[in-house]
């Protein structure tokens, strides 16, 4: 801050901190005209009357003490406008500090995983209990406690992969976030062949649906949706565009949902964590995913 | 003394608060209940979007302080500026508006905020079209109060009347800065300030609505109706006066211990820390002097509700005020803060203080403003106090075990440095006690309905014949 608000900051701060001194100075001395006989003040407030009682002792030591503390406190902490204190400290150099401690002791933890491949890994009790920990404390908000998914966000305990279940693949989703985006089409198609789309979808997964709009719903999709989901609907991992046969479904399997879905399309975004968790944690937490669907 | 030669004092604003201290505070604790049940039964009021927890917190909050805490203070300091200035309020005309627009805004609060029409400020979520409205009442009520202390006959100026003055002027001060808004539509504003600056004028705001509304408002009360009620003389003259003074300089300073390691600059967070300490001895000179003015007539507490009441409400205080200096230390904080202990912390300042002493208050002065002896029952005011009470301490033990856990459910850690606990594990450990909470919130409510029936027999009896002639 400035030099003018920097000394704002002081002389208020002074002012404050001296005037309840003051305060207490002035008092203890402080003497009224009681009256004699009953030991009051002599002011009468509908019938109210004061007595003036020396200020309790221990009250005053009290304080005292919180006065004492406080100048004590703004000598060694920031606090005086641009003052930083004696100790130097500050709220990021704490964090810094404590993140650092928690780097030394748990670091090598972590990292005496990191040469073992996670296929191997995955058989190692200790690290997938590791990496099941920090799965739980990271990426359950989205994925759930038990890594089942939720509405939108992937079952991930399953054998199907938006983006690929090979522990690179795996590893890669976790590092560098994944953003999955589907357009939507209502401005595109009719009413009638969304319909016609959601039935033949329908089809794919094996549901009971109406044959010859979903024969219509076919050609609609070999124009519009194979260049991602692939003309045998299998999907394509390298887009994240899903397997639209395999009856498992990432926004909800009814009609309405599907045909959701292609009216207004999907954004979904998965963040990157490479930063956050460091390369041993995410090589943990890859081979607890990779345990879900692979150990047995 | 002077109760036999008042005859022009305006008891009809006074009534008229008094009255709906009891109706708002059946209200807004209603809310409450509803809302502490909601986070029992999360889908209690599943799919109706005007009774979701987000709404009715806002309302419940506003409830309380504003038209429950807002009316006692109106109804007791018009009463109190009369009595002991031996002036009439200036002007009666003036004191229906401020009875009236104050009753207007807390319906529409009750509109608006259900409505979802919110500047998203805690404590201060009305829209700026209300917001202006408060100003205008409030520097209504504000001439009339300090016009009938300058036309006073009393010589000086008695000590429940500088809280009610610091009370009423700082209030006003702290609702024109922190409510300043861009507006966008009739429903919808944007705060003049932003980031950072924007925080800190909120918490600025937040904790000396907590510092002149809760606090120095309520000391006023009680300077006034526990010498009253208790017939004592008040402990020592020279402690109100160094209470007072350090009490509204220090105020000032909290706010920041609610940005405790936030991206609010450090200096601002110690001053913030230093002087909420330094706030502890004068927020005791209030306990001290309201509870010492007891000395000689211990006695009359066991037989005499109204001053369990206020006693009980001063002890209430003495812990909240000794609990939150406690809490601004920033060691302290790291654990108790976005935990329910802040909850418990509030509400035993809440109920145990600020209803407490308002409810005897009111207990001592509905029957006298409606030129009666007593209350109908002084039996059913035991019951309301022992039902209140045991209110009290099942919320705020439920939610200080509730926080404390949390607290250190959040923080506890493996031996790899992962979290041992998800937050739902936290939540899940939590829920007994927001039965508990749901519990102790519904009795106090039992309460308030107890003392409506109470006030209801006592304005229905109607005058007695002798105390008629006493206005």
């Amino acid at each position: 801050m400035t030099e003018f608000w920097n000394w704002w900051v002081i002389v208020i701060v002074a002012i404050n901190i001296l005037g309840c001194w003051g305060l207490l100075f002035w008092t203890r001395k402080m003497k009224e005209n009681e009256v004699e006989d009953t030991g009051t003040t002599g002011h009468v407030y509908d019938g109210i009357t004061e007595y003036n009682n020396p200020l309790p002792r221990w009250w005053l030591i009290m304080f005292y003490i919180t006065l004492v503390f406080g100048v004590g406190y703004l000598i060694l902490y920031p606090g005086l406008g641009n003052n930083k204190g004696v100790l130097g400290w500050t709220q990021e150099g704490q964090l810094e500090e404590e993140v650092a401690a928690a780097k030394a002791i748990y670091q090598p933890l972590f990292d005496k995983f990191l040469k073992v491949p996670v296929e191997e890994l995955a058989n190692n009790k200790q690290a997938v209990e590791m990496g099941k920990r920090i799965f739980v404390n990271t990426c359950f908000g989205c994925h759930g406690s038990d890594a089942r998914g939720n509405p939108g966000y992937p079952n991930l305990t399953d054998k199907d992969w938006l983006y690929g279940g090979n522990p690179a693949q795996i590893k890669q989703s976790i590092v560098a976030g994944r953003v999955g985006v589907m357009p939507g089409f209502e401005a595109m198609l009719s009413a009638e062949q969304i319909d016609e789309l959601v039935q033949y979808v329908g089809q794919l997964s094996g549901n009971q649906v109406d044959a010859a709009k979903a024969e219509a719903g076919s050609k609609t999709f070999a124009l519009q949706c194979a260049v991602c989901h692939g003309a045998n609907a299998k999907g394509n991992i390298a887009l994240g565009a899903p397997n639209l046969t395999d009856d498992i479904w990432l926004h909800g399997a009814s009609s309405r949902s599907i045909a959701q879905t292609i009216r207004g399309g999907h954004n979904n975004q998965m963040p990157a964590l490479g930063d956050i968790l460091g390369e041993g944690r995410t090589h943990l937490v890859t081979t607890y995913v990779y345990s879900l669907s692979n150990s047995k | 003394m002077s109760e036999n030669n008042s005859p022009t004092y305006n008891y009809r604003v006074v009534r008229q608060f008094s009255i709906m201290t009891v109706v708002w505070g059946i209200v807004g604790m209603l809310v409450g209940v509803i809302i502490a049940a909601q986070l029992f039964w999360p889908d209690l009021t599943y799919g109706i979007e005007y009774l979701t927890y987000g709404r009715l917190r806002p309302l419940h909050t506003n409830a309380v302080i504003f038209a429950f805490g807002g009316s006692a203070l109106m109804a007791t300091s018009l009463y109190v500026v009369q009595r002991t200035c031996q002036a009439p309020l200036i002007s009666n005309a003036l004191a229906s508006f401020v009875f009236w627009g104050w009753q207007l805004i807390i319906v529409l609060a009750a509109i608006s905020l259900p409505m979802g029409w919110t500047s998203g400020k805690e404590y201060a979520e009305l829209e700026w079209p209300i917001d202006i409205l408060i100003a205008v009442v409030w520097v209504a009520y504000a001439i009339l109060f300090f016009g009938t202390v300058m036309k006073r006959k009393a010589a000086h100026i008695y000590v429940a009347n500088w809280f009610y003055g610091a009370f009423i002027l700082t209030v006003a001060v702290l609702h024109i800065v922190n409510s300043a808004a861009i507006p966008v539509s009739l429903t919808k504003s944007y705060s003049a300030y932003a980031g950072a600056i924007d925080a800190m004028i909120q918490w600025w705001y937040g904790h000396n609505a907590v510092g002149f509304f809760l606090t120095a408002g309520f000391l006023g009360m009680m300077y006034y109706y526990v010498p009253k009620q208790a017939e004592r003389p008040v402990y020592s003259y020279r402690l109100s006066i160094v209470h007072f003074w350090a009490l509204i300089a220090i105020y000032m300073w909290a706010g920041p211990h609610h940005l405790h390691y936030t991206a609010l600059p450090n200096w601002a967070q110690s001053l913030g820390m230093i002087f909420s300490l330094i706030l502890l001895a004068p927020s005791w000179g209030g306990m001290i002097n309201g509870i010492m003015t007891l000395s000689g007539a211990w006695h009359k507490l066991r037989t005499d509700p109204i001053l369990k009441f206020l006693i009980v409400s001063l002890s209430f205080y003495g812990m909240s005020t000794f609990e939150g200096p406690m809490m601004s230390i920033k060691t302290v904080n790291a654990l108790s803060h976005y935990t329910d202990w802040t909850i418990g912390h509030v509400h035993s300042g809440a109920l145990g203080w600020v209803a407490f002493v308002s409810i005897g208050a009111m207990y001592y002065m509905i029957p006298k403003v409606f030129g009666r002896q007593n209350m109908y029952s002084t039996d059913m005011i035991n019951i309301h106090f022992w039902v209140s009470t045991i209110g009290v301490v099942l919320y705020i033990a439920a939610m200080w075990i509730a926080g404390v856990m949390q607290g250190l459910m959040w923080r506890a850690v493996n031996e790899d440095g992962t979290l041992t606990y998800s937050f739902v594990e936290a939540v899940q450990a939590t829920y007994p006690y927001y039965g508990i909470r749901l519990l102790g919130g519904a009795l106090f409510l039992g309460g308030m309905f107890i003392m409506a029936y109470n006030v209801y027999k006592t304005v229905k009896a109607g005058p007695d014949a002798d105390t008629v002639k006493e206005g």
